[in-house]
């Protein structure tokens, strides 16, 4: 575990950016950029991070950094790990690929996919806000069950999306990668290691942040890292790490708060609250449970 | 023609040939996906790989898709980098195509030129490169596996070229130049290599020199990113042309933006593209012995258009018949016609013209067919009507 004194001083993701005010993603950037140890290249999918960070003629980037597409950046790190490679320079660079949910596990699964068979040397980071914010939230592969977004509203019939999250690490654990971790943007000592390690595997590694956006999920711009928090603490975002195969729980949590207090402050599960919709409440918490059980089996603590 | 060395001709195939000149031009990063009638290039590659003739980082990605962002990304690391592909490869590629004109990437992609699906076919025609003409890339036909070669060669100068600093792709006809055996002459690879040199590029992700790539870039600036990829377009032909001077220095072929059979006195000329036009040549000869005034206009260079080179040509001639390989569903003219059209307005010429598709899907263009565009030309330009303005020859009614 790192600690605030040893972290670098200075912002490779500098002020200035155009990112809303509480937003969790800018928040993992620029904590992505001081956990770096060694030069970066970075890619950036196309999302919120991507339109805020880099309006011309200005930038927030103090590091070589290239947008492209959206569901492309895995594949365009490999290129640049190909040329580095080439070039005999690829041990002295981080490279690292950003990408929101709908850039990862949408459309650019493929890529990721990709790159992640082929073990290009990259690091890529799916920070998590569970749909496509900077389009105006609609659902992705990482919305939950039960939210209301733009294109899975909440009806008096249909009350919001009714397919669960998809499980982005163990797709990624299926390929084989030496380091895949999810991490909260709440918890910046386990995410700045999480990145470290990541980085320092020889070969492709993931991180799946989960960075709540206010807008999205409709909640106070200061209650961000309050939310992640509960998120953690409620167990319906699990934090832990696979590394060769193992998995193991970063954070254990033997006592879970009621996930009704994460789920209260958000205007996207409102709806769940009302009389006729119970059941899905229900099937929402079924979920985190049978998730939560999952993951604490898969790393040999079923009892935390 | 002086020649400065001995001339080494080798048998080998139109992907064969291409493939040959990547090697020969020391791509850094290859990254690529198969797909029919382009294969024998990256399976080619893909064994000077695993012999261990070339020095290049080879990326087999899962799509064409990822082959194209894979080589923007090494392109914008500073690499030299060379692709491949066809037909649905290219249409998957399409957006990549823009990002790579746009992010002004120097990367050279062969395309084997192939037709588009539905129905799905594997055979040639041009509607794959016709459907991204305007996709910001530099575009070059060859007529043989011999033009491929030595265009494939010159685009990597001429890509790198920091007036340009632009894409080029190189289309070679599916499976008729492809797959065909020819005999190549090939240059030696200090030749090569002479020629080419290694790439410096002005801007690269660089650690040493931070700059950002690809920022959003709104109402206020757009124009202008767009203006200056048609000020790069605009360059290239001077660059191309002394590319093209050098390379006759070595290897003693000459290229330009197009070339001229017979024109000079014609009263009809064909336009075309590609290999059709050495069976176009070849029945200019015939009904040249039959005393009839006809000649072949070959584009090579598709991208930017030889707009005033060829209205200088078309003021010579009475009439001229376009060929297109590709339809343009909805369009007055296929998209050649249409671009051979603009240069006669633009000119102020009078020159008749009309339109022939033919060879769609790989449907063999015979001398016969080619003999027919050229009386139809004889009779419009003799002062009969013409039937149709665009019409399809060498197929079923």
């Amino acid at each position: 575990m790192v600690t605030l004194k040893e972290l670098p001083t200075t912002e490779l993701f500098g002020p200035g950016h155009r990112m809303c005010t509480g937003c969790g993603p800018a928040a993992t950037a620029r904590m992505t950029m001081k956990a770096l140890e060694k030069p970066a290249i970075l890619v950036n999918a196309t999302g919120c991070l991507e339109v805020a960070s880099t309006i011309y003629p200005e930038t927030a980037w103090r590091v070589p950094w290239v947008h492209t597409l959206f569901e492309n950046a895995a594949a365009v790190a490999s290129g640049i790990e190909a040329s580095l490679l080439k070039e005999g320079k690829a041990d002295a660079v981080d490279i690292v690929a950003f990408g929101g949910d709908g850039g990862t596990f949408d459309i650019g699964i493929q890529a990721l996919s990709g790159a992640l068979e082929r073990k290009h040397d990259f690091t890529y980071i799916c920070y998590d806000n569970e749909a496509y914010m900077n389009t105006g939230i609609q659902r992705s592969g990482a919305t939950p069950y039960g939210a209301s977004t733009t294109t899975t509203p909440a009806g008096s019939k249909i009350p919001g999306k009714m397919d669960a999250k998809k499980d982005l690490i163990g797709v990624c654990v299926a390929h084989g990668v030496e380091y895949a971790a999810t991490a909260c943007v709440a918890y910046w000592n386990d995410y700045i290691t999480k990145v470290r390690r990541a980085a320092a595997v020889k070969g492709p590694a993931v991180i799946h942040v989960l960075a709540p956006c206010p807008l999205g999920w409709r909640f106070e711009t200061n209650q961000t890292i309050k939310l992640a928090k509960l998120a953690v603490q409620t167990r319906y975002f699990p934090l832990y790490e696979v590394e060769r195969g193992k998995y193991k729980l970063s954070m254990k949590i033997p006592k879970p708060v009621p996930l009704e207090e994460f789920l209260k402050p958000q205007g996207r599960f409102r709806h769940l609250f009302a009389s006729e919709f119970a059941q899905n409440l229900e099937e929402l918490k079924r979920q985190v449970d049978s998730n939560w059980n999952r993951v604490a089996q898969l790393c040999g603590e079923t009892g935390a | 023609m002086a020649k400065t060395v001995s001339e080494k001709i080798v048998g080998m195939n139109g992907d064969e040939a291409v493939a040959f000149a990547a090697k020969q031009a020391d791509v850094d990063v290859v990254a690529a996906y198969p797909i029919t009638p382009q294969t024998i290039i990256v399976e080619r590659f893909s064994d000077y790989v695993a012999n261990g003739e070339v020095d290049t980082q080879y990326v087999c990605v899962e799509s064409e898709h990822s082959a194209l962002s894979a080589c923007v990304g090494a392109s914008l690391a500073g690499s030299r980098v060379f692709t491949a592909t066809s037909s649905q490869g290219l249409a998957l590629m399409h957006e990549v195509l823009y990002l790579a004109s746009g992010l002004r990437t120097p990367i050279v992609m062969a395309v084997a030129n192939r037709a588009l699906s539905a129905p799905i076919n594997i055979h040639n025609d041009h509607s794959d490169m016709m459907g991204s003409r305007d996709c910001g890339w530099i575009q070059i036909y060859a007529e043989n596996a011999q033009e491929a070669y030595d265009w494939t060669l010159q685009a990597f100068r001429i890509a790198e070229d920091h007036r340009v600093s632009l894409p080029v792709s190189v289309n070679l006809d599916g499976f008729t130049i492809s797959h065909a055996m020819e005999g190549v002459a090939i240059l030696e690879d200090d030749e090569v290599s002479k020629l080419l040199g290694k790439r410096s590029p002005t801007y690269k992700l660089d650690p040493t020199n931070p700059m950002t790539f690809g920022a959003l870039t709104l109402p206020d600036y757009y124009s202008e990113f767009k203006r200056q990829q048609v000020d790069a377009m605009s360059s290239a032909p001077p660059v191309i042309s002394a590319v093209a001077d050098e390379f006759r220095r070595t290897s003693g072929r000459q290229y330009s933006a197009l070339s001229a059979f017979n024109v000079e006195d014609a009263d009809v000329a064909i336009v075309c593209l590609g290999s059709i036009a050495g069976t176009a040549r070849t029945v200019a000869t015939k009904l040249r012995s039959q005393g009839k005034r006809v000649g072949v206009i070959k584009i090579w260079q598709y991208r930017p258009f030889p707009t005033a080179e060829l209205a200088k040509l078309l003021s010579k001639v009475k009439c001229v018949g376009v060929i297109d390989r590709a339809v343009s569903f909805g369009a007055p003219y296929g998209a050649v016609c249409s671009d051979t059209a603009s240069a006669k307005v633009m000119a102020g010429i009078e020159t008749k013209l009309f339109n022939v598709v033919c060879g769609l899907g790989g449907r063999d263009v015979k001398p016969t067919d080619i003999e027919s565009v050229f009386e139809t030309g004889l009779r419009y330009a003799r002062g009969e009507p013409v039937d149709e303005h665009v019409s399809f020859v060498g197929v079923r009614d």
